[in-house]
C-alpha cells in the first residue's frame, strides 16, 4: 500500500517535470521566431527586447533558460510581465483563482447531481420516453459550444427580458467576490453555473446510463435479483454503485482541468475575472510569460487532481494496489 | 479478451466470391454497411450531413448568384433594394445618441438573408464559406489525429519496452494539459508566422496551422485506447498462434493487428470530428483559430460577439449550424459504434 502510494506520487512528480519541459519548449524553442521579441509583447521597442533577452537569459543555453524560468515561477515568484508593464505574474494568478474556483465548484455540484439523476432516471426508464427525452437533451448539451450557450443565456437574461420580473434579479455580467456580498455573488453565478454544468450533465448522464445498463449484465446483479431484492434496490444499491466509479474518476479529471483554466470560455462570456479570463487577456496582448504561467498552473492542477483521484481509488479498491 | 476477433474468424460460406478457403476479406465491412443501412438514424443523419457538406460546397454559387455579394470584402457603404427602395446595409443607429451604425438585420430575402455582420458582410454567405473551413479543418484534423494516434498507440503497444515507456509517459503528460490551453499555447507561437519545411511552405493565416493544432491535442485520447487494444491483441490466441507459426512481426502487424485496430479508429472518427468542430469554433472564438479574413463558424461567432444584443442572428446562425452538425455526427457515431462493436456499448 505504502509502496503504491509512493510510486504514484513519484509518477506525479515525473509528469510535472515533463510538463514543465514541454511547456517551456513550446514557448522558448519553437523555430522561426525570436522568443525575446515574443515575450516583449506586440510592437516592443528594441531596448525592451534587449532587456528581455538579458532578463530571461535568452543568450544562454536552453537548460539555463529553463532553470531560470522555473526558479522565477516557483522559488522567487517574481516573474514579471513585459506586455503589461511590471505586472507580477504569480500574484495575478493567485488573485484570479478564487473566481474560477467558485465558478467551477458551483457548477460541479450541479453537474454531479444532475448527471447522476439523469443517468439513473434514463437507465430506469430505458427505452421509454423519459429515457429518450433525457438522452436527447444530453446529446444537445454535448453538441453546443459552451460559450455559445453562454451567449444565448445572456441574450435571454441580459437583453429585453432583463427588465421583466423573470430576470430582473440577475445582476449585470461580472464577478463579485463572496466576501464582498454573498447574495450578489450567488445571483451573479447562477447562470454561469448552469451554463457550465449543462454540458457536463449531458456527458455524465450518458456515461452513467451506459454504465448502469452494462452492469445489469453482470453476475452479481443476477444474484441480487435472485435473492428477491426489489428492482429499485438492485438499481440504486448495486448497479449504480458499481457504475459510478468511472464517473468519479472522470470527475476528478474534469474538475482539475476546469479549475486549471479550461473554463476560459465560460469566464470570457460571463465576464468572470478568473484564471481563464486572465489567460484570454494575456492572449490579446501576447503576454507570453503570463500564458506560460497559467498553462503550467493549469496542468499542474490537473496532475495533482489525477493523483488525488488515483490515491482515493487505492483506498476504495484493493485490487488497484497491486498495479 | 479471450475471444478471437471476428475479422479473423469470419467464415462466409454464403459468399461465393470469398477466397479459396472461405476466408472473406470483405465480409465484416459489408456487414457494417448493412448494419448502418438498417438503422434509420444512421441513414438520415448521414444524408443530412451530406446535405450540409453539399450546401457549404455550393457557397460560391450562393454568394455569386443568390446573394450577389463578396462575403470577404467589407460592405460598409453598400446599399441593397428592399421593396424597390434602396436601404443601406449599415443603418444609422436609432438608440442612444443616434451615433454609429448597426448592420442590417435578417431580410429573409435573397440578399442579406441573415443580415450583415459588423463589416457589412453577408452573414448567410459567410456561414456557407465558414462551414467549408470548419468542416475541412475538423475533417483533416480528425484524419491527422487518427493517423498519429494509430502510429503512437501501435508502436507503444506492439514494441513495448523502452519505446512504450517513452511514448506512454509522453501521452500521460500531454493528457494532463487542458486541451484548450495546449491549443492556445501552440497557436500563439504558430499563428501569424510563416514556416518553411523544405519544399513546403506554410503561410501565416493558413488553415494548416489550426488543423495541426486541433489534430495534435486529441492524440492522447485516441492513442491510449489503441495501445490498450494492441496489448490485448498481443496476448490473443490468434496472434500467439501466428507468432508460433513463425510469421514475421511485420506481417503480424499488417495482417492481424492493424485490421483489428482499424475498427477502434473508425469508431472514434465521427466523435472526434464532432469534437474538432466544437474545438475549432472555440479556438476561433478566442482568436487563436482561423485567422481573418478567412471565415469559419467560430470566426463568425467571434464577429457576432459584439453584436450579440443588437443583431443576435450573427451569433445564432453559426451556433445552430455547429449544434446540428455535431448532433448529426454524434448520432451517426453512436450507430456506427454499436454496429462495429456490438458487445460494448461504451465509447471513449
Amino acid at each position: 500500500m505504502l509502496a503504491a502510494i509512493f510510486s504514484r506520487l513519484l509518477r506525479m512528480v515525473v509528469v510535472m517535470f515533463g510538463i514543465s519541459v514541454i511547456t517551456f519548449l513550446i514557448f522558448f524553442a519553437t523555430p522561426s521566431s525570436d522568443p525575446a521579441a515574443r515575450i516583449a509583447g506586440k510592437n516592443a521597442a528594441q531596448e525592451t527586447i534587449e532587456a528581455v533577452r538579458k532578463d530571461f537569459g535568452l543568450d544562454r543555453p536552453l537548460y539555463v533558460q529553463y532553470g531560470l524560468m522555473m526558479k522565477r515561477l516557483f522559488v522567487t515568484r517574481d516573474l514579471t510581465s513585459f506586455a503589461n508593464r511590471g505586472q507580477q505574474i504569480v500574484p495575478a494568478v493567485a488573485a484570479a483563482a478564487p473566481a474560477t474556483l467558485s465558478l467551477v465548484s458551483g457548477a460541479a455540484v450541479l453537474w454531479m447531481l444532475g448527471g447522476i439523476l439523469t443517468g439513473i432516471a434514463a437507465a430506469a426508464w430505458r427505452g421509454r420516453w423519459p429515457d429518450k427525452l433525457l438522452m436527447g437533451i444530453s446529446m444537445m448539451a454535448v453538441a453546443m459550444p459552451v460559450f455559445w450557450v453562454g451567449e444565448m443565456v445572456n441574450l435571454i437574461t441580459q437583453n429585453r427580458l432583463h427588465d421583466t420580473w423573470a430576470f430582473a434579479w440577475v445582476p449585470a455580467l461580472g464577478y463579485t467576490p463572496f466576501s464582498e456580498d454573498p447574495g450578489l455573488w450567488f445571483r451573479s453565478m447562477v447562470f454561469p453555473w448552469l451554463t457550465l454544468a449543462f454540458l457536463y450533465i449531458g456527458l455524465y448522464g450518458r456515461m452513467l446510463r451506459t454504465g448502469i445498463i452494462e452492469t445489469y449484465q453482470e453476475d452479481f446483479i443476477r444474484t441480487a435479483r435472485a435473492k428477491g431484492l426489489t428492482g429499485r434496490k438492485v438499481l440504486l444499491k448495486h448497479a449504480t454503485r458499481s457504475a459510478i466509479i468511472p464517473i468519479v474518476i472522470m470527475f476528478g479529471m474534469d474538475f482539475g482541468v476546469l479549475v486549471g483554466g479550461a473554463a476560459v470560455l465560460t469566464e470570457v462570456v460571463f465576464g468572470i475575472n478568473g484564471v481563464g479570463r486572465l489567460t484570454y487577456q494575456a492572449l490579446k496582448v501576447l503576454d507570453l510569460p503570463m500564458i506560460m504561467a497559467t498553462v503550467l498552473y493549469a496542468s499542474f492542477f490537473v496532475v495533482i487532481a489525477n493523483a488525488v483521484v488515483d490515491l482515493l481509488c487505492l483506498l476504495i479498491d484493493p485490487r488497484m494496489r497491486r498495479a | 479478451m479471450g475471444a478471437p476477433s471476428e475479422h479473423e474468424t469470419t467464415l462466409s460460406p454464403a459468399d461465393p466470391s470469398a477466397g479459396e478457403q472461405g476466408w472473406s476479406r470483405r465480409g465484416p465491412w459489408r456487414r457494417v454497411l448493412q448494419g448502418l443501412l438498417a438503422s434509420p438514424t444512421a441513414v438520415i443523419s448521414a444524408a443530412l450531413l451530406a446535405l450540409i457538406v453539399a450546401a457549404t460546397l455550393l457557397a460560391p454559387v450562393y454568394a455569386k448568384h443568390v446573394a450577389g455579394t463578396d462575403p470577404f470584402r467589407s460592405g460598409l457603404s453598400a446599399k441593397i433594394r428592399i421593396d424597390g427602395k434602396p436601404v443601406p446595409v449599415m443603418q444609422q443607429s436609432t438608440e442612444g445618441l443616434g451615433l454609429g451604425v448597426t448592420p442590417i438585420g435578417p431580410t429573409w430575402g435573397p440578399q442579406y438573408l441573415l443580415g450583415a455582420d459588423g463589416q457589412g458582410r453577408d452573414v448567410a454567405a459567410r456561414l456557407l464559406y465558414g462551414g467549408q473551413n470548419s468542416l475541412l479543418i475538423a475533417g483533416a484534423a480528425t484524419i491527422l489525429c487518427l493517423v498519429i494516434a494509430a502510429i503512437v498507440g501501435i508502436a507503444a503497444g506492439y514494441l513495448g519496452g523502452a519505446v512504450d515507456g517513452v511514448l506512454s509517459n509522453l501521452i500521460d503528460m500531454i493528457w494532463a494539459f487542458p486541451v484548450y490551453l495546449l491549443a492556445i499555447s501552440l497557436s500563439i507561437v504558430m499563428i501569424g508566422k510563416s514556416y518553411a519545411f523544405g519544399p513546403f511552405e506554410i503561410s501565416s493565416g493558413s488553415l494548416i496551422v489550426p488543423i495541426l493544432i486541433i489534430g495534435l491535442v486529441y492524440v492522447p485520447y485516441v492513442a491510449r485506447p489503441i495501445r490498450g487494444r494492441v496489448l490485448a491483441l498481443n496476448q490473443s490466441e490468434f496472434v500467439m498462434a501466428a507468432r508460433g507459426l513463425g510469421i514475421r512481426p511485420g506481417r503480424i502487424l499488417w495482417r492481424h493487428i492493424l485490421p483489428n485496430v482499424s475498427t477502434t479508429l473508425i469508431v472514434f472518427a465521427p466523435m472526434l470530428m464532432a469534437l474538432n468542430i466544437v474545438t475549432e469554433s472555440s479556438l476561433s472564438f478566442l482568436s487563436v483559430g482561423v485567422q481573418p479574413p478567412n471565415a469559419s463558424w467560430g470566426t463568425i461567432l467571434q464577429d457576432g460577439q459584439t453584436l450579440l444584443y443588437s443583431r443576435p442572428m450573427v451569433s445564432l446562425a453559426p451556433g445552430l449550424a455547429i449544434m446540428v452538425t455535431v448532433l448529426l455526427l454524434n448520432l451517426f457515431g453512436d450507430v456506427l459504434r454499436d454496429v462495429l462493436d456490438p458487445k460494448s456499448a461504451r465509447g471513449r
